[in-house]
């Protein structure tokens, strides 16, 4: 019998085979660190007197705490701080390279990889990070760890995994005018729910993938874990191996042309068999925003706010009520009469190139009404630098906007980016969990189209609308 | 990790089922970025009550907890592990634990020993009415001796292999090495390196 993409990248990193019901003891091609999730792990290694066995399959960068404004001043927040500092004295004691803040590789630990290069086909990738699964849409099985499996891949190169099912998500025909692969991925969130992927590894294929940039395929391997997959995956083609030909990291000469023909081969093959599949029309897609508090509460920017009867499970509709209370919004009031007063754009879901040409697109020409306040944070230094070059800078302050420094910024809050209590944002991140953009704020997960609409408007806005 | 084989130590009464992770430890005390010190975290909200029972002179050296059912529940924060284990716990004796906590427990080296909830309640009495008595958990048999009575516990056969050989997860990887260094050498030559550092420019 054939074999999936996830299966041939598995099979292909077996250093230990477990057998019966027993973990196999897997290889990893690179491990991604950042300030917040390594220290302990380090710390586990100077116990116990051990090193870093492949430093040179291991980078840093620091994302998470960082300020974006004022980024060469010392960080304020004293906690930030030593978790920033402590990040740059590992480095240098064990020997990672690390792109520090003002560096010109630094960045979001998601963008920054596949933008050197780093992120290739075929490799497993892991990072003390849920978001991880970005890298899938290289071809990559790439999944989030914690923080003892971090200590765990340091000192060894490997991870003991059990084996994952196999589920292939199938997106027919194309996708409609002004609609975006987070739409798609929201769309599919609301679906099958937070947990629908639980125990699976997701392959993502058909017309419409196939049709995708890789900013556009990234976005949706991002959010892979928001319903519980535990990576998502898309097979290399012409559009990946063009992304990559020539960036830093990526092979050169006979060595380009060996990876390539090994590339080729990772396809799943005609005759393997997933152990679930979804199908889903393109065509069908609309715009596509949450209401409530987990990215599974979704419904299309044309509709009204459920009720929690509209929810025949018990469970889904106590969790509406309490999403609807704390999101203080009404069943019946259509989305687009939802007003914001906090726009942001950025992160390791919409922080790219990509995201930044598109929502200026549709900002260009118009102002950030007075009752928002927008954020656009570049999801690395290098994404920073070149919409400058590309002027793209221009059309956000011109429009009102704030243009900051490139982190993780407000997707979760960590540094001084955060929502007030009571403050509504529209945001092309990932997560609308209860206080993440800062405590008592209250987050609907858009793309960077809709962000910059509603921008414009002050409330939820169909981007053809502006 | 230390090898596990038998542990004598002065036996705490925590008379309270479904302690979770958060009451173990407050999500406050994970900004730390050291694996170590988390013992001041250790049930911080209780420990401020002069009457909670690691206050009292005679449970304050205490090495094996005795708990009610369901311990270690919720948030899979391994700060929880590490608070007591930096407190100086060895042994929690409990009817149930949290899975992530015993999984958790079970590589970090704390011994979650599963007992029925009648020989908690029979430990319980018994230390109360001895403060300060010892215990003495004894891995390779699986029995718990409080003074003439002595008690069955279960623990998971692999926990159990590796807590008596003193092998963490860690451990075992690098006693095959070999495996990965030999791996190492089928890895094709296309594969990038992160060192030496390259950049766009």
């Amino acid at each position: 019998m054939g074999r999936t993409l996830s299966q041939k990248v598995w099979d292909d990193h077996v250093v230990i085979s477990g057998g019966d019901g027993e973990p196999d003891l897997l290889y990893i091609d690179l491990h991604l660190c950042h300030e917040v999730t390594s220290p302990q792990a380090f710390d586990g290694l100077r116990l116990a007197g051990r090193r870093v066995r492949r430093p040179d399959l291991t980078m840093a960068t620091e994302d998470h705490n960082t300020p974006t404004a004022d980024i060469l001043a010392p960080i304020a927040d004293p906690v930030s701080r030593l978790q920033v500092d402590t990040l740059r004295a590992n480095a240098a004691q064990f020997g990672v390279p690390l792109h520090s803040l003002g560096d010109a590789d630094q960045g979001i630990v998601h963008i920054m990889s596949p933008q050197l290069g780093l992120t290739q086909p075929g490799m497993t990738i892991v990072c003390g990070d849920s978001h991880t699964s970005t890298h899938g849409a290289f071809g990559a099985l790439a999944f989030g760890i914690g923080t003892s499996e971090v200590e765990h891949v340091l000192a060894t190169q490997t991870l003991p995994q059990s084996r994952p099912k196999t589920m292939a998500v199938t997106v027919n025909g194309q996708m409609p005018d002004g609609v975006t692969s987070k739409d798609l991925i929201l769309t599919h969130i609301a679906a099958v729910g937070t947990g629908g992927g639980a125990g699976y590894v997701a392959e993502y294929r058909g017309e419409a993938i196939d049709a995708m940039s890789m900013e556009a395929r990234m976005t949706i391997c991002n959010m892979s874990i928001e319903w519980g997959a535990r990576a998502g995956m898309i097979a290399p083609d012409r559009t990946t191996l063009d992304y990559l030909k020539s960036r830093p990291y990526a092979p050169q000469g006979p060595l380009w042309d060996e990876a390539v023909a090994y590339w080729s081969r990772l396809a799943t093959d005609d005759d393997a068999v997933f152990d679930a599949e979804v199908v889903i029309d393109a065509a069908s897609l609309t715009p596509f925003v949450t209401w409530g508090t987990n990215p599974g509460q979704g419904v299309g920017l044309g509709q009204a706010v459920p009720s929690p009867s509209d929810f025949a499970d018990p469970g889904a509709r106590a969790a509406a009520e309490r999403a609807l209370a704390y999101m203080d919004l009404t069943p019946g009031t259509k989305m687009v009469d939802i007003d914001i007063d906090t726009v942001f754009l950025g992160s390791c879901t919409n922080g790219r190139i990509e995201d930044l040409r598109l929502a200026a697109s549709v900002l260009k020409g118009h102002k950030v009404a007075d009752s928002v306040r927008m954020l656009v944070v570049p999801g690395s230094a290098r994404i920073r630098a070149q919409a400058m070059a590309e002027g793209l800078d221009k059309v956000f302050i011109e429009a009102g906007a704030e243009w900051r420094e490139a982190g993780c910024s407000m997707c979760l809050g960590m540094n001084p980016d955060t929502l007030s209590p009571g403050q509504r944002s529209a945001s092309t991140s990932n997560r609308n969990f209860e206080g993440r953009q800062g405590k008592g704020g209250r987050t609907h997960l858009v793309s960077p189209s809709i962000a910059a609409a509603t921008a414009v408007t002050g409330h939820l806005t169909d981007p053809r609308d502006v | 990790m230390e090898k596990f084989s038998t542990h004598t130590g002065v036996a705490v009464p925590l008379r309270r089922s479904n302690v979770d992770t958060d009451q173990i430890i407050p999500a406050v005390y994970l900004k730390r970025v050291t694996r170590s010190g988390f013992e001041d975290g250790l049930f911080a909200a209780w420990r401020s009550d002069p009457q909670f029972v690691l206050n009292q002179p005679a449970y304050r050296s205490g090495s094996i907890l005795v708990a009610g059912a369901d311990f270690g529940t919720g948030s899979s924060r391994e700060h929880a592990v590490w608070a007591l284990m930096d407190y100086g716990f060895s042994v929690v004796i409990s009817p149930r634990f949290g899975d992530i906590f015993m999984g958790n427990a079970g590589k970090a080296g704390l011994l979650t020993a599963v007992v029925p909830a009648s020989t908690v309640e029979e430990l319980w009495g018994l230390i109360e009415a001895d403060p300060g008595m010892s215990l003495t958990v004894d891995l390779e048999a699986k029995t718990i001796t409080a003074g003439e009575r002595s008690y069955d516990f279960t623990v998971n056969d692999y926990t159990r292999y590796r807590l008596l050989n003193g092998l963490d997860d860690i451990s075992i990887t690098l006693a095959s090495a070999d495996r990965i260094t030999q791996y190492e050498a089928t890895r094709p030559a296309f594969k990038p390196t992160t060192l030496p550092l390259r950049s766009i420019d």
